[in-house]
């Protein structure tokens, strides 16, 4: 596909363009004064000129939307490799700044970008897709995150459900092995099922249509209470292998470690067939991502190699355990607002495969995970910041698993280089 | 004592947000004291024991609290064990689920398992955030703190008493929070409750033994004794 084959962008109105100019303004004096990466405060304040802004910045885009629990930043990352590939500017919230000024702020910096991939916090689909009219939405994986914000996650996909089948032009990428998400995109006109993958079972036990108790044999399910089962899937991650529509079967070689990012890239790849790119083409561009946003980056501090990863939640700590390297492990965890204020989530994880090695316990809730701990007899010792781990340690490497907070604290430390 | 059977109510249904601490922490507090643990996870298509000696339930949201309810009272075993006297532990939605009714989707009524005499409904608002209560001081629990993170109102019968009065947070939506009769409990503090409250996990203990618990060993309480006391403490949480 060729630039010229798009629409060409309509000239925003006068106050709308002062508004991207203003936003734009403010999220450069924001960077200036070291307040965050500017993404954010530019669209707020556009937004305050201009509340219809985000509407008329999307007009004319061909936009692609990543949403779920767990991968929006690293699955908008890929897909905008993917899609780099034809070669044209595309606009992306690429640090994760995911509600509606994020949008306004990506969307605004890259005002000739036809293309765009921008990840959507999932509490925010039905309204983002109302005012942005989306290509193509991907539906990662739905399950326990934040639920003092949330409320429950079934209401989420039901809301999904309902924005879905009023959005008719756009494409649904779903994830078929995830129940609740399959649910979620059952009245779209157009999908593609994906099997990309459930590790975490522990929010669909039960039929989001009917509640009854699920049947799981492999990666199939369905209910015996009522009609529903998972959809025939066109995509399939099988391994380290991808196979597209055609059968074709392609090893999936990713920079980015474990089972997760090989769903994320699988999901990327069917976002980038939509657009006209093969596997064989996209695929490099995917497998070469190696640091997302400061995730899964090592870095170098005091003669100890550490390595970032990013935990928000029971699923995303299943994903992060897995793809652990042997040797010492510190974990931290925070309980701010974004991170959730409810510590409850630690006991839905399982920490024992964590007894034998060193680990080590930080964060502003150490004692919540301390407990956790103790209650799955792994042996740790708490210390006060991610310097003090490396000084005890003597190790020539070491993992960090941290939730959202505590991963931007322990970034900082580190330096913004992360 | 011969093993101290737990029993878990359909984890699938009923396990919203780390109802498992529960189960963590009363089969360490009891081993911590020389009790031999039997765990038995029953999930929702599956009988439920009747031998049981504490019976956990946890949390859900509205379409398998409904199915768990449901399914309870056909299978019949938690009934029959609750009335030869086994202890029956019920957070949030469980709490709900033992009594005589509760909120259904959309808020309509739907009947309880009537473990004990409370009827819950759906409130104006949702109760999001911490809580602290002091315990009716008859059970000798220390002051609870935990999460609560729901929309139920729940009035008690009589013969029924409050679990605790609230100090701050929503609870039971009277200024009280959680019920209990004989060895049937309950409580809005959601998820992993007994972890900030080891002395409540001691209480359902006790009730199974009939008898005073041994001492546990200060330094196995420390981790916990310092989280108590920083969740305790008025502070920007």
């Amino acid at each position: 596909m060729s630039t010229s084959s798009l629409p060409s962008r309509a000239r925003l109105p006068f106050r709308a363009r002062l508004a991207t100019t203003v936003g734009g303004a403010a999220g450069t004096a924001s960077r200036l004064a070291g307040r965050g990466d500017g993404s954010v405060i530019g669209g707020v304040i556009g937004l305050r000129l201009k509340p219809d802004l985000l509407s008329l910045l999307a007009q004319g885009r061909q936009i692609v939307m990543v949403t779920g629990t767990n991968g929006k930043t690293t699955t908008t990352r890929l897909v905008t490799a993917a899609l780099g590939t034809l070669g044209q500017p595309i606009a992306s919230n690429a640090f994760g700044a995911n509600m509606e000024a994020g949008l306004v702020s990506a969307l605004a910096k890259a005002p000739d970008a036809i293309l765009a991939a921008l990840e959507v916090d999932e509490k925010y689909i039905p309204s983002m897709l109302q005012k942005t009219q989306p290509r193509v939405l991907v539906l990662l994986n739905l399950s326990r995150d934040q639920m003092d914000r949330a409320a429950e996650i079934w209401m989420l996909a039901r809301r999904w459900r309902e924005a879905i089948a009023a959005a008719p032009d756009c494409r649904v990428i779903a994830n078929a092995d995830d129940p609740l998400v399959a649910w979620a995109a059952g009245q779209a006109r157009q999908v593609t099922w994906v099997a990309a993958g459930q590790r975490w079972h522990d929010d669909s036990w039960c039929c989001p249509q009917c509640g009854a108790h699920l049947q799981r044999e492999g990666d199939d399910w369905h209910c015996l209470e009522c009609s529903y089962r998972r959809p025939p899937v066109s995509w399939m991650l099988v391994g380290d292998q991808v196979i597209d529509p055609a059968g074709r079967s392609t090893t999936l070689d990713l920079v980015l470690p474990g089972r997760a990012n090989r769903s994320n890239a699988v999901m990327a790849l069917a976002v980038a067939e939509v657009f006209g790119v093969t596997v064989p083409h996209a695929l490099p561009a995917v497998a070469g991502v190696r640091s997302v946003a400061g995730r899964y980056t090592q870095v170098d501090r005091h003669g100890c190699a550490v390595r970032l990863l990013l935990a928000k939640n029971p699923a995303g700590w299943l994903e992060a355990l897995d793809v652990l390297e042997p040797g010492p492990v510190l974990l931290s965890v925070n309980a701010q607002t974004p991170d959730g204020r409810d510590t409850s989530w630690l006991w839905d994880v399982d920490y024992r495969r964590l007894r034998d090695r060193p680990v080590f316990v930080t964060g502003e809730r150490r004692m919540d995970l301390a407990v956790r701990l103790e209650a799955d007899e792994v042996l740790f010792r708490l210390v006060g910041s991610v310097d003090e781990a490396i000084d005890l340690v003597r190790a020539p490497s070491m993992e960090v698993i941290a939730n959202y907070t505590a991963f931007q604290q322990i970034r900082a430390v580190l330096g913004r280089t992360v | 004592m011969a093993a101290l059977r737990l029993v878990w109510i359909y984890p699938d249904l009923l396990s919203t947000y780390g109802d498992r601490g529960n189960l963590l922490v009363l089969a360490r507090r009891a081993q911590l004291r020389g009790i031999a643990v039997e765990v038995a996870q029953v999930n929702s298509d599956q009988r439920i024991p009747a031998d049981g000696d504490v019976y956990l339930l946890g949390g859900g949201e509205d379409l398998p609290q409904i199915l768990a309810a449901r399914r309870l009272a056909s299978d019949g075993g938690l009934t029959k064990a609750a009335a030869r006297g086994a202890v029956v532990f019920a957070v949030c939605a469980g709490y709900q689920i033992i009594g005589t009714e509760f909120g259904g989707v959309d808020g309509d009524p739907e009947p309880g398992l009537g473990l004990i005499d409370i009827s819950s409904g759906r409130g104006d608002r949702r109760g999001v955030g911490e809580v602290l209560a002091d315990v009716d001081p008859e059970l000798g629990v220390e002051r609870l703190t935990g999460f609560e993170n729901h929309q139920g109102v729940t009035r008690r019968g009589p013969g029924v008493k409050p679990l605790a009065t609230v100090v701050s947070g929503v609870g039971n939506g009277d200024g009280t929070e959680g019920a209990y009769a004989g060895r049937v409990l309950g409580t809005y503090l959601h998820g992993p409750a007994l972890v900030r409250n080891p002395s409540l996990a001691d209480l359902l203990l006790r009730w199974v033994t009939g008898a005073p618990l041994p001492a546990i060993n200060p330094r196995q309480e420390e981790l916990v004794a310092t989280l108590r006391r920083e969740r305790l403490t008025p502070a920007p949480a």
